[in-house]
């Protein structure tokens, strides 16, 4: 493998150029789409929940826009490039998660919910805590994970336009072009949110979806014909270059490590325990995802766009497997690691590749190069303006109409908040992302998952099956779990006394793993019951109430 | 916006609650669901804690460079794919016909939808 590979400076200042182009032109389609949305848009269902008009295939396109990350896409394809079969661990949990939403969550959220996940929970119960505490932990969970999408977007698109330090872009430095993105991305989820409420999020986050499936499948379509639809050539290819041998096929290079230490390998082995059940479990209680099922007209409609999520998301996460151990066998695993020590320029570096080998040389390469950077920039965007609206309309439709105006805001005066709130959260999440930037932050994903499991989850379920279920509960398992997850993070080697922790230069942790699910989510769970029977609270009726529409769909909204 | 729900309607909802229709119709999705959850979630960490504890069986090749744990991981695949279609029919021919029985009989009493 040429060693010059996508650094080569010509290479990268052509493909740079139409990089850019594209993007501009993905920013200028998804205004428009914004703009046209927003004329579509004049009520609180049309902001929050883009007038419930959504198809099955709409808004599982929009689910798969929502939720595959450029963390699922660059992350999962560098992990499987760089570690092999431990990346794949990955894809596993985040589809196998859909279950829960498929059978436990969905139907019954879009049945007895207007907005948000706080609906259900008001349902039954004392609204002012239990939507303030939904607030809490929604704001929260959106939070840590847009400062990890936007970092993220940073250093990606410094290492993507191939800006190295001490060159220069557009008159920039590295730093400068770093802090540039993270605004400019913000600035952009700002603006689709505001302006074109969940109707222009959803297209938006459609047509990041297709552009994805697309891009996935022409590089993945490549790899097979390079192998000869041969899997197994292709996957002994990825070995042998990857400089590991057979281990880069079998579990334990990347999670679960052996070491010498009989204690540092139990606590390597039940890390990736509990990282496997708190992608499994997150997933159906992250807001922004949850929000999505309230866009389509029916509960039915609302299974059906699950079913086509669990599609898409499957089908792309075979392709990351191709992506991942084509890169590894095609670039080699030195290449990547000059590129991004943490693998994230693998899928670009296969593109340019692919484009190289099938698609007329150099001017091949830098094209497909192109596209699929602008792809990644595309998918940042569609994410984080999810995120930005499941988090301003909680703020909004929970705590400002319901908590502070106790239900008499005008829908008018609602939306108008949303509005602000998006710009606020917005340029909330910009301030950190500019700050933590240097700080490896990568961990932030996981604790939103764990944060989604072990707060959201348990009330969630809770609400939806469990008659006995009460105020107290529900406030006991939100800021239970919602504590218990961030505080064994905060004092964990993620946040400090590793040299990967976000403060090398300081320990002050004593809990051994990095991620919290294991002990958070059960936690979560144990206070939700706790908290019920502690208090006297009884709300047989209304449970009735809430049990006969989630299971029926009469009364939906 | 919140709807002032009236107290007879409260009867109404308790009623529809006990009624032996709407056990049927929850027994229906609760038999289904919760043990189906149960079944994927052990299936899932199984695969998880053989990724973590059984190395040597997971490492074993079946056909060339494919081994066990790249099958069982496929497996995984295949089997969200068997539950999600197996649960879409399971639900429009034994769940959807009874909830939209006391869905309708609901909105004849209520004279609408609440």
């Amino acid at each position: 493998m040429e060693p010059h590979l996508f650094a080569a400076e010509a290479d990268a200042s052509g493909s740079r150029g139409l990089t850019i182009t594209l993007f501009l032109i993905f920013v200028a389609i998804t205004l428009a789409i914004t703009i046209w949305a927003s004329r579509q848009t004049k009520t609180a269902t049309d902001f929050y929940a883009g007038g419930r008009q959504f198809s099955g295939f709409q808004n599982g396109m929009a689910i798969g826009g929502d939720y595959m990350s450029a963390a699922s896409f660059l992350g999962i394809a560098g992990l499987i490039a760089l570690f092999g079969y431990d990346g794949f661990l990955y894809s596993i949990g985040f589809l196998v998660a859909w279950l829960v939403a498929l059978l436990l969550v969905a139907e019954y959220l879009r049945n007895s919910g207007r907005y948000t996940m706080a609906d259900v929970l008001a349902f039954r119960m004392r609204q002012r805590p239990v939507r303030t505490a939904a607030s809490v932990s929604t704001v929260v969970v959106s939070i840590f994970y847009l400062i990890a999408q936007m970092v993220g977007a940073g250093a990606l698109v410094s290492l993507l336009l191939g800006i190295k330090p001490g060159a220069t872009f557009l008159g920039m430095d590295a730093d400068t072009a770093k802090v540039a993105t993270i605004i400019l991305v913000g600035a952009l989820m700002i603006i689709y949110v505001t302006v074109g409420g969940m109707k222009g999020t959803t297209y938006v986050q459609i047509v990041k979806a297709f552009m994805l499936m697309t891009g996935a499948l022409v590089m993945t379509i490549l790899v097979l014909v390079h192998y000869k639809f041969n899997l197994s050539s292709l996957l002994g290819d990825a070995a042998a270059q990857s400089g590991k041998g057979d281990a880069f096929l079998e579990p334990g290079l990347r999670y679960g490590v052996e070491s010498a230490s009989a204690s540092t390998t139990f606590y390597s082995k039940m890390d990736l325990i509990s990282l496997g059940i708190a992608l499994v479990l997150g997933t159906a209680g992250l807001p922004h995802i949850l929000t999505r099922f309230y866009t389509v007209p029916t509960a039915r409609i609302a299974r059906k766009s699950v079913l086509w999520a669990i599609g898409i998301i499957g089908v792309f996460y075979l392709f990351t497997l191709a992506l991942g151990f084509g890169a590894a066998a095609l670039v080699g695993g030195k290449a990547i690691t000059a590129q991004d020590k943490a693998g994230n320029t693998a899928a670009p570096q296969l593109a340019q590749r692919l484009g190289i080998d099938y698609l007329g040389g150099d001017t091949g390469g830098s094209i497909l190069l192109a596209v699929i950077a602008a792809v990644a920039f595309a998918t940042i965007l569609a994410v984080v303006a999810g995120l930005t609206l499941a988090s301003s309309s909680s703020v909004a439709h929970d705590f400002y109409a319901n908590v502070m105006r106790r239900g008499q805001a005008s829908e008018r005066q609602e939306v108008g908040v949303a509005r602000v709130a998006a710009f606020v959260i917005g340029a909330i999440a910009i301030t950190l992302s500019i700050f933590a930037q240097s700080l490896n932050v990568a961990f932030l994903v996981a604790l939103a998952f764990a944060v989604a499991a072990s707060a959201n989850l348990p009330t969630v379920l809770y609400s939806l099956f469990w008659k006995r279920f009460n105020t107290s509960g529900a406030l006991w398992s939100i800021y239970g779990g919602l504590s218990v997850a961030v505080l064994l993070v905060f004092f964990s080697p993620v946040v400090s006394g590793s040299a990967t922790a976000m403060f090398p230069g300081h320990d002050w942790h004593w809990f051994p793993l990095s991620n919290p699910g294991i002990i958070s989510i059960p936690a979560g769970f144990f206070f939700g019951w706790l908290g019920t029977v502690l208090s006297k609270e009884d709300d047989t009726a209304k449970y009735a109430e809430l049990e006969v529409r989630s299971l029926t769909g009469y009364g939906a909204h | 916006m919140t709807t002032e729900v009236p107290s007879s309607s409260t009867e109404k909802y308790l009623e529809v609650q006990q009624s032996e229709e709407f056990g049927r119709l929850r027994h229906t999705i609760r038999s289904f669901v919760f043990p189906m959850t149960v079944a994927f979630f052990l299936w899932y960490v199984l695969y998880v804690i053989l990724s973590a504890y059984a190395r040597g069986f997971m490492s074993t090749k079946i056909v060339g460079n494919i081994n066990v744990a790249l099958v069982f991981g496929l497996l995984q695949f295949v089997s969200t794919f068997l539950i999600a279609w197996y649960y879409s029919r399971y639900a429009a021919q034994k769940i959807d016909p009874q909830a939209d029985k006391i869905k309708s009989d609901l909105t004849r009493d209520g004279g609408g939808e609440a």
